[in-house]
């Protein structure tokens, strides 16, 4: 008897606390929405073509693209107000060569105006050497180490005539979390406050990114494929991610 | 009502009980003189299904390219969890590897894996062997739709992880769960550091591990006889196998390599990251005599380590007080 009427006595609190939560839960749901971010490859401002469209470098040498693949994580959206939403296990591949993994859609956002936007290209330092993972970080997608253990954050394979490699190749396999060849880089882009991220319930935004892959061979060292055909990690890496760092990606517009 | 089901449930759990009994819970064991792990299965839960499917597959040649190796292969019980016998891994189509196959043993205290320490978690460390042309010579892709399509795996993967689903984060995590075990801390240098059942070293032992600690801990430090840093111990004025310095890029790391245990030493020969030596006193003979001048010395080793006949024999008998035939014939770990 007695242990019963303690049991009644803590039950009464638990059916309280369940009912508030739902409450709660109710009025957060009415303010998350969706949004989705498009990523457009080029080349120099045409289209990216695997295989057979051959385009130049900042040098002036000819080249082609066979592969092309890269990581975006840790997607942060901000606010005029300074608040920032951190969209929570943004990891994902885009690879060319396959056209759903080019549009990305994003659930459970807050709504809001968002004037910012950041993300880390390539994978933050923790993931390179957590166990092992699944989904776009799955080492089955040919982006991770297994000698040097991480993740390959962009990889770029072609073919030039300028290459002195064997059968002309291009391999840029660019990554490495640790100094002196720490290759992580930060994207971030203002958006046009008049023209903002306008989550909203009835309303799902398309943020459209171009993405040059010719911004690894220029922007602050001019890459001559006579000279550098293939790096994996280490400082040549380090060249191609300064390069990158600003030039990859560029918003283009926003369709709210 | 409330009793009756708490007495329902406590029956359940009390049949349970007694059906696990008549298998051996598999558990994670920390010996009393070894600190904490840097493994905890704490994303990883340590199950007897999740044990028995790593062990399965760390036996399982067919992962291979010509379904010749297996990592028991190379990773052999009787020698330590190394190879006997091959101064460098021996893998698929006769390829021989450029370095000594590294005892699997006290892993889930390990920050970083292999001779130059390139893969910073042990549940990724099964892909560099699965990769390389040398060693297992597939990839993860071929190995997912081989278990995909292979009994008794999909119900295997369903036992462990409840699901029948096969992917390349449950196969490395039942891998680890298995490799995280093989725990060596049964020796009679541990049953003697925690006092147990009066065993003691024999005088010349005695002699051995003072001398040990005199010479050898620094680098060799205990209880795993190993400080895990990454050291050149003049073996060639130029190495041939640029070590370190092939995940670092840095210089300074040239030639250097992971400071090995000697945990179960008695079984591993041969020695060093290329096995070049056969026999310890080969080992003692290179630091009584063999030191040379290589770029990257580690400054203790200047003058080599200095050791006389006796001396030797004194390590040497201490040396063999780190085997653990507990662990070495424990048929848990045993294909099965």
């Amino acid at each position: 008897m007695k242990i019963s009427t303690y049991f009644l006595a803590l039950l009464c609190p638990v059916i309280l606390l369940s009912s508030c939560k739902k409450d709660a839960e109710e009025v957060t749901a009415n303010t998350k929405s969706t949004f989705s971010i498009e990523f457009e490859n080029q080349v120099n401002g045409s289209p990216l073509v695997l295989n057979t469209t051959s385009y130049k470098n900042a040098k002036g040498e000819d080249f082609k693209i066979n592969v092309f693949k890269y990581y975006v994580s840790n997607i942060k959206l901000s606010k005029a107000d300074g608040t920032t939403y951190l969209i929570p296990e943004s990891y994902f591949l885009i690879d060319a060569s396959k056209s759903e993994s080019t549009n990305i859609t994003f659930k459970d956002v807050p709504t809001g105006d968002y004037t910012k936007i950041e993300y880390t290209i390539g994978v933050d330092y923790a993931r390179n050497f957590a166990g092992a993972q699944t989904g776009a970080l799955d080492p089955i997608n040919g982006m991770f180490w297994t000698w040097n253990s991480g993740y390959i954050f962009v990889k770029l394979e072609g073919t030039s005539p300028q290459s002195t490699a064997d059968k002309n190749l291009l391999t840029f396999h660019i990554g490495g979390v640790t100094d002196p060849n720490n290759t992580i880089r930060t994207f971030a882009t203002e958006i046009n406050s008049a023209n903002p991220l306008r989550v909203r319930a009835d309303g799902k935004p398309n943020m459209h990114f171009i993405v040059n892959a010719a911004a690894l061979f220029t922007g602050k060292t001019d890459v001559s494929f006579a000279t550098l055909n293939f790096t994996m990690g280490g400082t040549n890496s380090v060249i191609v991610a300064n390069n990158y760092a600003n030039g990859l990606f560029r918003l283009d517009h926003i369709h709210n | 009502m409330l009793f009756l089901s708490i007495a329902l449930m406590y029956a359940c759990s009390k049949n349970e009980d007694e059906v696990a009994q008549e298998e051996k819970k598999i558990t994670f064991s920390i010996p009393a003189n070894f600190p904490a792990p840097a493994y905890n299965f704490e994303d990883n839960k340590l199950t007897n299904a999740g044990f028995a499917l790593g062990k399965k597959l760390f036996y399982e040649a067919r992962l291979s390219a010509d379904k010749s190796v297996s990592c028991g292969s190379c990773h052999q019980q009787f020698a330590g969890f190394t190879q006997l016998d091959h101064k460098v891994s021996h893998g698929v189509n006769n390829c021989q590897g450029k370095r000594n196959t590294p005892p699997l043993v006290n892993l889930a205290w390990q920050k970083a894996f292999f001779w130059d320490g390139g893969v910073k978690n042990i549940e990724t460390s099964p892909l560099n062997a699965i990769t390389d042309a040398c060693e297992m010579g597939t990839d993860i892709q071929t190995i997912v739709a081989f278990l995909k399509n292979t009994a008794p795996y999909p119900d295997l993967f369903k036992q462990a992880f409840g699901s029948t689903e096969i992917n390349s984060q449950l196969i490395l995590k039942s891998i680890t769960q298995f490799a995280a075990v093989l725990v060596s801390g049964n020796s009679k240098y541990d049953k003697v550091m925690r006092k147990e059942g009066g065993i003691s070293f024999t005088s010349t032992e005695l002699a051995g591990y003072n001398l040990f600690k005199e010479k050898c801990t620094s680098c060799h430090a205990e209880p795993f006889f190993t400080d895990f840093s990454y050291r050149s111990n003049g073996l060639d004025l130029i190495s041939a196998d640029e070590g370190r310095s092939h995940i670092t890029g840095v210089a300074s790391d040239f030639g250097k390599f992971r400071v090995p245990t000697l945990r179960n030493i008695e079984y591993t020969s041969p020695y060093m990251h290329d096995g070049r030596f056969y026999s310890l006193d080969e080992v003692l003979e290179h630091y009584n005599s063999g030191v040379k001048a290589s770029t990257n010395l580690d400054a203790q080793l200047k003058n080599g380590i200095p050791l006389n006949t006796t001396e030797k024999e004194q390590i040497k008998a201490f040396l063999k007080t780190l085997t653990d035939n507990e662990f070495i014939k424990n048929t848990l770990y045993s294909e099965s």
